[in-house]
């Protein structure tokens, strides 16, 4: 990139004027702080932590389906293996990831402030976080939980024996973690743009994190209720779902759908905020369409809270209820393309670069493709029932969550990264990280759509052999895709030390963000900027022409 | 607070630093206190929908169960809410106009001591002489001859008004921990016409939760023809 400066430089603290990492020092200035950025840092830790609890519950399910009569665990073991990585991967890892981390570092500086509303109530988020890990980590160490992350009555509360309480409790927490984080977004953005930010001038990143902010403070208090009911059935043995004493375990899952469908665009909004960042910067365009990209995620928002059904087809539910659930689950197809058809349109002409965060979008873009369009198939009742409780569904929605969302918070950490730490990466073993993830992200679930196809159900420690040679090709490329993981880790933690420093702004990126020194001072902005300008000012395709 | 931003504003100590503006910061409060109230809403609107569905199925088990409460109770209760509502809106109004500091504090000391009120007359009078009664699910629940069949169902609706009323009483007991700060703020003078939004979000909170039971005392107490058919 066009940073001119040499590849050893001394530590950051040395060379570059007081910044939010140097301005204190000691464990109590990171513990109490409530800068949003040390925030953000201190998610990005923790995150990183339960994304590698998460991981190795992966590790040791694929290991275990090598062989058709299992290789490593007892079926009882398996389960609660599918439980803990459901559980920490979705509520501790993919929900928190992109808006508490990238949300909480850029919210504030791409929209000129100098820091979140609330940044207190920032804090108790984190510690919130916090506090919901831990119950989840006890009743992950202690024995385990066996019900699968949905919870699903009445085997949740009257027939498992393993430690639901702690693990419903720690997601209880961990839900106001998350109300808290979009409560303190919207009203940031709602009070405390700069001058001249207008909503039409706001980069889609916010977008995305408002339209995720609703669905955060709509969806998780039905949630939290809804578990919390199933620990004091568990607690008290009265009757609520289970149906022995009048309980209704349908209601369950209505309740539990109806924030964790929503659930699934929280993960993937915020990605797709990301995306589109990063498209405009690597093709030096202006996005195509701003306006449709920006209601799409509103309008994504808003059908995230009328498909929960589609979940349900095989429940029992009214086959009325049905009907609408799956009419209802097409139409979000049209958001969804809608993005993904301007973002193509934006890299037409564009003068495009591949430096690692461009290839995590590009890869996005492919492979949220695929998981979309394979939603299609699922939103159709007859092929839903086909595949309902196989395969086919594991890797459909992994394409969503991890070639999309995990994608994307990548793309989004390669990005931010040089303003982050002020330290550039080395480029090379990132392209070579990003086509290794890819490469392995195909290998894992590819196979899993067929696998499903064929009949495969998920939740089983065993398998009929024919299925065997799909399965070892899935958990070969879950090895590729665990050392594509292993290798940013490293090569990250190795540049905040010994990172060229990165400049203000290493990719010639637009955005308020771009134009504070790299790493931010405290307060971001020594003066509230004033914008005059749309977003994505890029020189556009007359550059290419000129040549 | 790390490095003090500029202010424009005399009372410095209230001004943080991430607000351009008093007034910037009054709204970003408010617009806080009411985002918070839509989830709070959606957080009792998840036990509301469960209540109605499981009313709809357990018609009958639902009238028994309301059958146990004892409407008096409710109806002072609400009585008592109502008018806490009332003076925390007073105790509002007093900074707003520039009434002397002891009237906020009186105002604020009423509302509270009507909160309590209510947190009494809940936990002596009603729980634990449901306790007494063996009608507490989970801990001592007795099903009674006159139920019959609809026994589980009875013990179903006593745990939606254990939960509902419990959750309740939980948001009463954080508003008076509210109220209690919002006293010694104004003990120390800081109120005036020009700054009263703590008052003031505060207030939001405590009418909302006075709402919820608004809802709560018919949904649980007044089930059924209670006198018509002769009551119990």
């Amino acid at each position: 990139m066009s940073t001119t400066a040499v590849a050893d430089l001394p530590a950051p603290s040395s060379q570059s004027p007081v910044n939010y990492l140097n301005a204190t020092y000691g464990i109590k200035s990171w513990l109490l702080t409530t800068d949003h950025k040390r925030i953000a840092l201190l998610y990005l830790a923790s995150i990183t932590v339960m994304f590698l609890i998460g991981g190795i519950a992966a590790v040791l399910m694929r290991i275990q389906l090598i062989e058709p009569q299992g290789a490593l665990v007892q079926p009882e073991t398996y389960n609660k293996l599918f439980s803990m990585h459901g559980i920490v991967m979705v509520f501790f890892f993919l929900i928190p990831s992109i808006p508490a981390v990238l949300g909480n570092f850029l919210v504030p500086m791409m929209i000129g402030a100098r820091d979140l509303a609330f940044p207190r109530i920032n804090l108790l988020s984190w510690y919130l976080y916090i506090i919901g890990s831990i119950f989840v980590l006890y009743a992950i160490m202690s024995g385990g939980i066996d019900t699968g992350w949905t919870f699903y009555e009445p085997y949740s509360s009257a027939f498992s024996h393993t430690h639901v309480i702690a693990a419903v409790l720690g997601i209880f927490i961990n839900g106001f973690s998350s109300i808290l984080t979009g409560l303190n977004f919207i009203v940031t953005i709602h009070k405390m743009r700069a001058p001249g930010m207008t909503w039409f001038r706001m980069p889609l990143f916010l977008w995305a994190i408002y339209a995720t902010s609703v669905i955060q403070i709509l969806g998780t208090p039905v949630v939290a209720i809804a578990l919390f009911l199933v620990g004091l059935e568990r607690l008290f043995h009265v009757g609520i779902f289970d149906p022995a004493i009048g309980g209704d375990p349908i209601l369950f899952q209505h309740l539990f759908w109806f924030y964790s469908h929503p659930a699934v665009y929280i993960m993937i909004l915020p990605g797709m905020g990301v995306i589109s960042e990063l498209v405009t910067c690597f093709a030096k365009r202006k996005i195509f369409g701003y306006e449709f990209v920006a209601f799409s995620s509103m309008a994504i928002a808003v059908l995230s809270f009328l498909v929960w059904g589609h979940h349900m087809f095989v429940s029992g539910q009214s086959i009325y209820a049905g009907l609408i659930f799956s009419v209802l689950s097409f139409l979000v197809a049209i958001p969804s393309a809608i993005k993904v058809f301007n973002w193509t349109a934006t890299l037409y002409k564009g003068s495009i670069s591949y430096d690692a965060p461009m290839l995590y979008a590009l890869g996005f873009i492919g492979l949220f493709t695929m998981g979309g369009l394979t939603g299609l198939f699922l939103a159709s009742l007859a092929e839903n029932v086909h595949v309902t409780g196989t395969y086919f569904i594991v890797a459909h929605f992994h394409y969503i969550m991890v070639g999309g969302a995990v994608m994307a918070y990548l793309g989004g950490i390669h990005f931010w990264w040089p303003k982050i730490t002020g330290r550039l990466y080395p480029d090379g073993w990132a392209r070579f990280a990003a086509l290794v993830i890819f490469v392995g992200f195909n290998l894992t679930f590819f196979p899993q759509f067929m696998l499903g196809y064929l009949g495969m159900p998920r939740r089983y420690a065993v398998y009929p052999a024919e299925f065997q040679v799909l399965n070892v090709m899935s958990s070969a490329g879950a090895t590729v895709l665990g050392v594509g993981y292993v290798i940013p880790l490293i090569y990250l933690i190795w540049s905040m030390r010994y990172g060229p420093a990165a400049g203000p702004n290493p990719w010639g990126a637009t955005g308020l963000e771009w134009q504070t020194p790299s790493p931010p001072p405290t307060e971001n902005f020594e003066e509230i900027p004033v914008v005059t300008a749309e977003p994505y000012n890029y020189p556009g395709p007359k550059v290419v022409i000129r040549g | 607070m790390a490095a003090p931003a500029p202010l424009h504003d005399a009372h410095e100590a209230d001004h943080a630093h991430q607000f351009e503006e008093k007034e910037q910061q009054r709204e970003a409060g408010s617009l806080g206190m009411w985002t918070f109230l839509v989830t709070e809403v959606m957080f009792f609107g998840g036990l509301f929908c469960a209540y109605v569905i499981y009313r709809s199925l357990h018609p009958h088990g639902f009238e028994l169960g309301s059958h146990l409460l004892e409407v008096k109770f409710g109806a002072t209760n609400t009585a008592v809410l109502i008018c806490s509502s009332l003076t925390m809106a007073l105790a509002i109004r007093s900074a707003q106009v520039g009434k002397s500091k002891a009237t906020i504090i009186t105002f604020l000391v009423l509302t509270m001591l009507l909160g309590l009120t209510f947190i009494g007359v809940k936990l002596y009078f009603e729980w634990y002489h449901d306790y007494l009664d063996h009608i507490v699910p989970g801990i001592d629940f007795v099903y009674r001859p006159e139920w019959g069949s609809f026994a589980p169902e009875v013990q179903m609706l006593m745990v939606f008004y254990f939960f509902m009323t419990g959750l309740h009483a939980l948001h009463m007991v954080v508003g008076i921990g509210i109220l209690t700060v919002l006293t010694i703020m104004a003990a120390r003078g800081r109120f005036s016409p020009r700054y009263y939004a703590p008052l003031e979000i505060s207030g939001l909170y405590w009418h909302f939760v006075d709402i919820i039971w608004i809802y709560l005392f018919p949904l649980l107490y007044l089930i059924g023809g209670r006198y018509s058919t002769g009551g119990h």
